[in-house]
């Protein structure tokens, strides 16, 4: 999780969901997913999306900077799981893909970010790294639980 | 069956075709790859997270 993501949260920053009372029109943000070399620096200190150590096609035009747009299917949730604690949780909808692409340079990372607010970043994902040649490269999410949901926010 | 490659469409009886796996606690990932001869020619991968890696010491953001 980025850290900046988590202060932005309490000023209404980012909007998962299709309500939002802290703004006067509700529309979701889009949100973006942007894979990065294994030589990038790329972390919970990162704040914003940037294309410093973002993947390049090797050839062709598999991969668009910027990344993909996520699939925001599910709105949030949240539920107790004592009187004391609980937790909110989201997950995107669907897979990032990326097809007919060549990268030959290793990258293992991808980010998470908000385009509509500025590219601010949400979360960092890491995965072993990978080559893609002529192929396509799948990125499918956890299943959206308490547990195992991409972004999740518990009391403790 | 044709396969796309970093040559264009191959037919697959003239490429040796290797696959993998790996699984551990953060992925699930599975791979091909065709080669012909010892050049790469193609290579898809699909990574399936299972929960967010660890940063820092922290399993998610906690309010505590």
């Amino acid at each position: 999780m980025c850290t900046s993501f988590l202060g932005e949260l309490l000023g209404a920053t980012h909007n998962f969901s299709a309500t939002n009372v802290a703004r006067t029109v509700n529309t979701v943000d889009t949100f973006k997913a942007a894979l990065y070399f294994t030589t990038a620096t790329i972390n919970a200190s990162t704040t914003a999306y940037t294309v410093t150590g973002e993947v390049t096609n090797t050839s062709g035009t598999g991969y668009t900077a910027g990344g993909v747009t996520v699939t925001n299917g599910v709105a949030p949730a949240s539920t107790n799981s004592s009187v004391t604690a609980g937790v909110g949780y989201w997950t995107p909808g669907g897979s990032f893909q990326w097809t007919s692409m060549t990268v030959t340079t290793a990258f293992d990372t991808v980010l998470l970010y908000n385009s509509s607010q500025g590219g601010k970043a949400v979360s960092v994902h890491t995965f072993g790294s990978q080559t893609i040649s002529a192929g396509t490269f799948t990125l499918t999410m956890p299943s959206n639980t308490t547990t195992t949901a991409l972004i999740r926010l518990a009391t403790v | 069956m044709l396969v796309t490659t970093t040559k264009g469409e191959m037919d697959d009886s003239l490429l040796v075709k290797k696959e993998g796996t790996v699984d551990n606690e953060n992925e699930l990932t599975t791979w091909v790859e065709y080669w012909l001869g010892e050049e790469l020619v193609h290579r898809s991968v699909h990574v399936t997270l299972k929960k967010m890696p660890t940063f820092a010491g922290l399993e998610a953001a906690s309010f505590g």
